[in-house]
């Protein structure tokens, strides 16, 4: 089946077989390995992207059902060189370790900003409950995450 | 200005960041066909008639091989490197099974296809017949020998492996004991869960005879080395490659089946030959963690000094042994005193299999079990003295002017202070105010309970001083090997016989590098990972990296600069003995319009047009270190629990941990390991282990069930420090990669009794989930 849809700005046409998950799409016929597969429960939330701006689990969704939609992986959040201020944060506060769940984590974090305004170190941490890390003890996560939300009060 | 000792941000994180790295099942590799892994659903069974007829009827489907069919391609057994002693029974271990299944998730035959989605369709068509077996699933049983895990075995015992340096001494003391503490503790089987699954691709040049292997691990050198022995493959034909790896926690320390089949499949084929692991199959048959059974006595005198430790283990194998898996309790064998001076000493371990998955390394491998059970005895110690346990604590610490300090178990501690770390703790924790708290509580009947909980832990790491390995029967040394060279435009290129997959090497070493050299650490490359590049090293586990692979780039860089100012001195006519080397320029003393730049002194060393005679050109050295003992990281973690007494709900309300991992090069990353490697074991204390049924079929093989845990459950982590250096290395460095570990499922663990104490409450096992605390309280409300 012919799927059609705008990758971090940039349309794209492709004959996928119906049961593609949307992660296998946007890795093995895009080439946008950056979005990782961790588990195959919609658990780890490593491949999450963001969908018309909101953040989808891309193993959840099959490629089809994309179709006519925006898609944004971690590879589209910079301009350029410029990390994200997202992004950036991680890097400050050292919320990556061995890297692999980053590029879903931060894709949650960047949709969890855009629908609350007024995070706290609880609503941080019950938003990024769907993502799993297994190097940082989430610690330094939940720090970047605040400091990107320009918030206070977040783990010292 | 001085990089070593600062939080200087990663140089790692913008490639990661971005989505630039690349993980292995990213690279794109033409032509490749797909493994796919039939996998035994039963724990213990006989394999009948394999029909693959219909797999391989299907589309893009390549072939379908029987381990019989592989074993006609020389397939041999998987390697294990570390016989602990020499009557040790190990089944053969094919990476395929011909005959016998020995565990749920054991392989019993193999595609290949031109999709992943192909290879994993034809695995589901390929017809097995099963002739069920009786599994052992328990550790006990298996002792028992009464069922056997290997129809050709005649035991379930692999090895009994003891230390016991004065059997008397250890009976006297007990019997003369005022107090005698018997303790059983559980260490359940835990699934290591690194967030990328493992996976390899192998790249045949058929006409030259080079293989090269992409793989998700911690040892490209040791995985070269195993390759070539395991499958025929001359070494020198070999080259592994570890990309970005994604976490890896001592599983990914290991040759595994599908790395073996790939090689052969990819040669056999002349194309080349891809495998992911999904997570489902990591569950099955990814090695496992811990799985010991451990008995452990203390005998002390009236005021609760300890004069002896008795500890016997069982510790389970699993079906087959993996690459180090029968010496992981070994490990900790000689830690069972933790951090006291008990002066007669006793540990034996029986190896066993079972029907399970092997257990191999997962972070700490021994030690936490030795802290674990060591640090909840002192509390049980502690609670029949009627002391604290932060008092029985100070009765029995090594003392600090003990040091280097001779071991009961015949290790030589270089250096320790371990008071300091308890004082410090107690007070970020605010104990006495805690224990007000928790007075009140009980007081008013409240139906949380609050608890806190002591661990004080040391550990060995730095693997490891090559002859004591051999003493233990290990089959390879423990040194490491870097090379430091100064390019002709003055930037550095390190190329390090680690192998980090998250600790954040590039970093740290360009740290190391840019304060000897006085340069710029942006200038300096850290080239790692590759066996084509850093052709000598012994990888990465252990707690070895910096003390041991940081050493080695220490003392490369220091020959490269006892050479640059042999050249400076030719260069400015002075004596190598009058320069002075400050922020990157040699200036003769007293002279100070006499100076060259490092990096003029690596042109001219490159050109060699006016070189001190005799001397080589480049600026260049490569350092083999291997060092003369471990080192011995060590703290005092407190944890906080609140017990919701009608839940059985545990919140870890929160975390204190001092650490002494001697002269931190970077301690935003030291923070960032503890943070890490806490969580691990407080996620072992209440959340996580493998649930086997009497099967041997595994209850929670995803992440959906298996309860890793996210942000909600974690605690906010308050950490400080100590300083002792360690005096076994140039830079005073150990290790901190699996201390959050070794320090916290006692803590943890400990808190929760603490908790529960005054209802009667004196063991759980772990995990304790709030089912098995609500069940125990009913019982001892009963």
């Amino acid at each position: 089946m012919d799927v059609s849809v705008t990758v971090n700005g940039a349309a794209a046409t492709d004959d996928v077989e119906p049961r593609l998950l949307l992660v296998h799409y946007l890795r093995d016929v895009r080439g946008l390995t950056g979005t990782n597969v961790g588990c195959d429960t919609s658990s780890c939330g490593a491949c999450t992207v963001l969908v018309n701006g909101e953040s989808v689990k891309s193993c959840t969704m099959l490629a089809v059902q994309a179709d006519g939609q925006e898609i944004t992986t971690i590879e589209g959040l910079a301009n350029g060189t410029e990390l994200h201020p997202m992004q950036q944060a991680f890097h400050e506060n050292h919320a990556l370790q061995c890297g692999y769940c980053t590029p879903g984590m931060v894709m949650a974090a960047v949709s969890l900003l855009e629908e609350h305004d007024d995070l706290d170190e609880a609503g941080v941490r019950e938003g990024l409950e769907g993502n799993l890390c297994r190097c940082t003890g989430y610690h330094n996560i939940v720090k970047a995450v605040m400091a990107a939300a320009g918030a206070k009060g977040g783990p010292a | 200005m001085t990089v070593t000792g600062t939080r200087m941000l990663r140089k790692e994180d913008p490639e990661l960041l971005s989505g630039e790295a690349r993980y292995v099942d990213d690279l794109p590799i033409t032509g490749a066909l797909w493994l796919g892994i039939v996998r035994s659903p039963c724990a213990h069974a006989r394999i009948g008639t394999i029909d693959t007829s219909a797999a391989e009827a299907m589309p893009g489907v390549k072939a379908v091989y029987t381990g019989a069919q592989l074993v006609e391609l020389g397939m041999g057994a998987l390697p294990c490197a570390w016989a602990v002693t020499e009557d040790m029974v190990a089944p053969e271990h094919l990476p395929v099974a011909v005959s016998e299944a020995a565990f749920a998730g054991d392989a019993v035959a193999v595609v290949v296809a031109e999709s992943r989605y192909q290879a994993r369709d034809a695995c589901g068509a390929v017809e097995v017949d099963y002739e069920t077996l009786t599994a052992v699933v328990d550790l006990e049983a298996a002792a028992t020998d009464a069922v056997l895990t290997h129809t050709d075995l005649t035991s379930n015992t692999s090895y009994v492996w003891e230390l016991i340096p004065d059997p008397d001494a250890v009976e006297r003391a007990f019997s003369e004991a005022t107090h005698h503490i018997r303790e059983r503790y559980i260490q359940q089987r835990l699934i290591p869960s690194a967030m990328e699954p493992r996976g390899v691709v192998v790249v045949p040049q058929p006409q030259g005879g080079e293989i090269t292997i992409w793989s998700a691990t911690q040892i490209p050198h040791i995985l070269k080395l195993m390759v070539a022995a395991t499958t025929g493959t001359p070494e020198h034909k070999v080259r592994v490659i570890a990309p970005s790896v994604g976490g890896g926690f001592g599983c990914k320390l290991n040759v595994y089946a599908e790395e073996i089949l790939a090689v052969i499949l990819a040669k056999h084929h002349g194309v080349p030959v891809r495998w992911t692991e999904e997570r489902t199959e990591a569950a099955l048959s990814t090695i496992q963690g811990r799985g010991q059974v451990q008995d452990i006595e203390l005998a002390a005198d009236a005021d609760g000094k300890v004069t002896a430790v008795r500890a016997k283990l069982l510790a389970d194998m699993g079906a087959y042994l993996q690459l180090v898996t029968p010496g992981i309790p070994l490990l900790g064998a000689f830690l069972y005193h933790g951090v006291y001076d008990i002066p007669a000493y006793s540990f034996t371990c029986q190896g066993l299999f079972t029907n399970l998955p092997p257990t191999d390394a997962y972070r700490g491998a021994g030690r936490p079990e030795a802290s674990y059970a060591i640090e909840r005895a002192m509390d049980a110690l502690a609670r029949e003295v009627g002391v604290t346990p932060e008092e029985i604590r100070r009765r029995n610490y090594i003392p600090s002017d003990a040091f280097p300090y001779d071991s009961p178990a015949g290790l030589v501690f270089d250096s320790g202070n371990y008071e300091p770390t308890l004082d410090r703790a107690l007070e970020l924790a605010g104990l006495d105010d805690l224990r007000g708290e928790q007075q009140r509580l009980r007081d008013e009947g409240s139906t949380t309970h609050l608890g806190i909980g002591l661990c004080t832990y040391v550990e060995m790491c730095g693997l490891a001083p090559s002859r004591v390995l051999a003493s233990l029967n290990y089959g390879a040394g423990g040194w490491e090997s870097a090379t430091v060279r100064m390019l002709p435009t003055g930037s550095v290129q390190v190329v390090t016989g680690t192998s980090p997959h998250g600790q954040g090497h590039e970093t740290t070493w360009s740290q190391i590098v840019a304060d000897q050299l006085g340069i710029d650490p942006d200038a300096i490359e850290v080239l790692h990972s590759d066996t084509a590049i850093a052709a000598l090293g012994m990888d990465s586990y252990g707690s070895r990296s910096l003390a041991v692979g940081g050493t080695a780039v220490h003392m490369a860089t220091d020959l490269v600069l006892e050479k640059a100012r042999a050249i400076a001195a030719h260069q400015l006519e002075a004596s190598a003995d009058d320069l002075e080397f400050e922020e990157g320029s040699f200036r003769v003393r007293g002279s100070p319009d006499k100076s060259v730049a490092i990096g003029d002194v690596a042109m001219a060393a490159f050109t060699a047009h006016d070189l001190p005679d005799g001397m080589e050109p480049n600026l260049s050295a490569q350092v083999t270190y291997d060092p003369p003992n471990f080192v011995f990281p060590f703290g005092t973690h407190v944890a906080v629990v609140e017990i919701d007494e009608e839940t059985g709900d545990i919140r870890l309300r929160d975390y204190v941990a001092v650490d002494d991992c001697g002269n931190q090069i970077n301690p935003m990353i030291v923070d960032g390991q503890l943070h890490g490697g806490i969580l691990q074991g407080v996620a072992q204390a209440l959340w996580e282990g493998a649930a086997y049924d009497e099967d041997g079929n595994l209850n929670n093989a995803s992440l959906a069930d298996y309860l890793v845990p996210s942000a909600m459950e974690a605690p906010t982590f308050t950490l400080d420090s100590t300083v002792t250096p360690s005096p076994t290395n140039p830079l005073g460095v150990k290790g901190i990669g699996e201390a959050g570990t070794i320090g916290s499922a006692a803590a943890v663990m400990n808190a929760v009794i603490d908790a529960l104490g005054p209802l009667g409450i004196t063991d759980i096992d772990m995990p304790a989930s709030p089912n098995k605390v609500w069940a125990a309280i009913q019982e001892a409300r009963s």
